[in-house]
């Protein structure tokens, strides 16, 4: 039976897609401490069926600063992916790579939200190769675009995106983090329902 | 002593004086502030999407500015107040990334801040405040007591209109 919402998913198949965001993260992961030339731990994902308010409670509330940046999937794979990243993570990456550092996270400059970008879009397509590899579908992605804001306000745009599907929409969260408590940050993959359908055919856990 | 009501996403709710109405961090979305002097009556409500006859068989309209405004209205109505009487104040409806791919995603909040427009127009309801469009996410809050809607941004700071 094709999954017509995403409470359809059974067990197996939000094991399968832990699964895949673990091996995604620990490419991304990879590609990360290999640019900053630093140790990044990640967390086990998390799959979860959540609304939008739950989310950002959970990434510390809808007021939180955080960058954003919002990638588009298409092909054979539809949704977004968001990469959230904390004000100290963001300093971290932005000491890491171009040796600077900010007053203000509202300070960034134009060098320092490219730079962010360049980290976005590497992680990116190492997470995707990956989920590429494993499945054998063919995933694009769109350059990253970026704000910096409160993180309600960042997330409403894939809540806009998704309303018309649920009000509660399959995130597959993964967390990183650097080697201070607060550098963290996280990648949010929102694939669209077709698109978790195919993948779960591919990988032959469709029922 | 007064109270402070949240309103969710896709969310909507009335007080009295002299409490206040708060919906945290609006991107694209739109808050829709409406009251009636009289008795001192306020509704906030929180629209995703401008249309609802867009999504057959939704069974959700606080998402959508069409069917979620005139909610707000009857529920006002329930507090005594007059549609007549009414005005409103709206904010958000940002852009807020600059170079969206998707056009349909990159233009929504100037949608919604069309179609809630639109809404109060055909309900005779007299937009008096608006602080929507730019690129920044919006707190709002909305008090019960002196109809003042504040705005707080971490770009722009804090204002009340």
């Amino acid at each position: 039976m094709p999954i017509q919402t995403y409470d359809d998913l059974n067990n197996m198949q939000v094991d399968m897609l832990r699964e895949i965001a673990n091996i995604g993260t620990g490419n991304a992961a990879t590609s990360l401490a290999a640019m900053l030339q630093k140790p990044i731990n990640i967390q086990v994902p998390k799959i979860r069926f959540l609304d939008y308010d739950t989310v950002t409670q959970e990434l510390g509330g809808p007021e939180s600063l955080m960058v954003g940046m919002m990638l588009t999937l298409s092909q054979d794979v539809n949704g977004m992916m968001m990469f959230l990243m904390k004000e100290e993570f963001s300093h971290m990456v932005l000491n890491s790579l171009l040796g600077q550092s900010f007053a203000s996270f509202t300070e960034v400059d134009d060098m320092g939200l490219s730079a962010m970008q360049e980290i976005g879009n590497i992680m990116a397509a190492s997470y995707v190769n990956a989920i590429s590899q494993i499945s054998g579908m063919t995933i694009e992605i769109s350059p990253p675009d970026i704000c910096i804001d409160m993180i309600g306000s960042i997330l409403s745009v894939p809540a806009i995106h998704f309303a018309n599907i649920s009000d509660k929409v399959i995130f597959i969260e993964d967390e990183f983090e650097g080697t201070g408590a607060d550098e963290a940050s996280n990648i949010l993959l929102i694939p669209d329902v077709d698109s978790l359908d195919r993948l779960i055919d591919k990988l032959g856990l469709g029922v | 002593m007064s109270n402070t009501v949240s309103v969710g996403i896709a969310d909507l709710n009335v007080v009295r004086s002299p409490d206040t109405l708060v919906t945290f961090a609006l991107g694209s979305c739109v808050g829709i502030c409406l009251f009636d002097p009289n008795v001192k009556a306020a509704g906030l409500s929180h629209i995703l999407l401008p249309n609802s006859a867009q999504i057959p068989g939704n069974n959700t309209p606080m998402k959508f500015a069409d069917t979620a405004i005139p909610m707000l209205v009857k529920k006002m109505e329930a507090l005594g107040a007059n549609p007549s009487r009414m005005k409103a104040k709206i904010a958000g409806g940002a852009q807020m990334f600059a170079s969206m791919s998707n056009a349909s995603i990159a233009n929504i909040g100037a949608r919604n801040v069309e179609a809630v427009k639109a809404t109060l127009q055909r309900l005779r309801i007299p937009i008096i405040t608006a602080d929507t469009g730019e690129n920044y996410g919006r707190t709002l809050y909305f008090n019960a007591d002196d109809f003042m809607m504040t705005i707080r941004s971490p770009k722009r700071g804090v204002w009340t209109g």
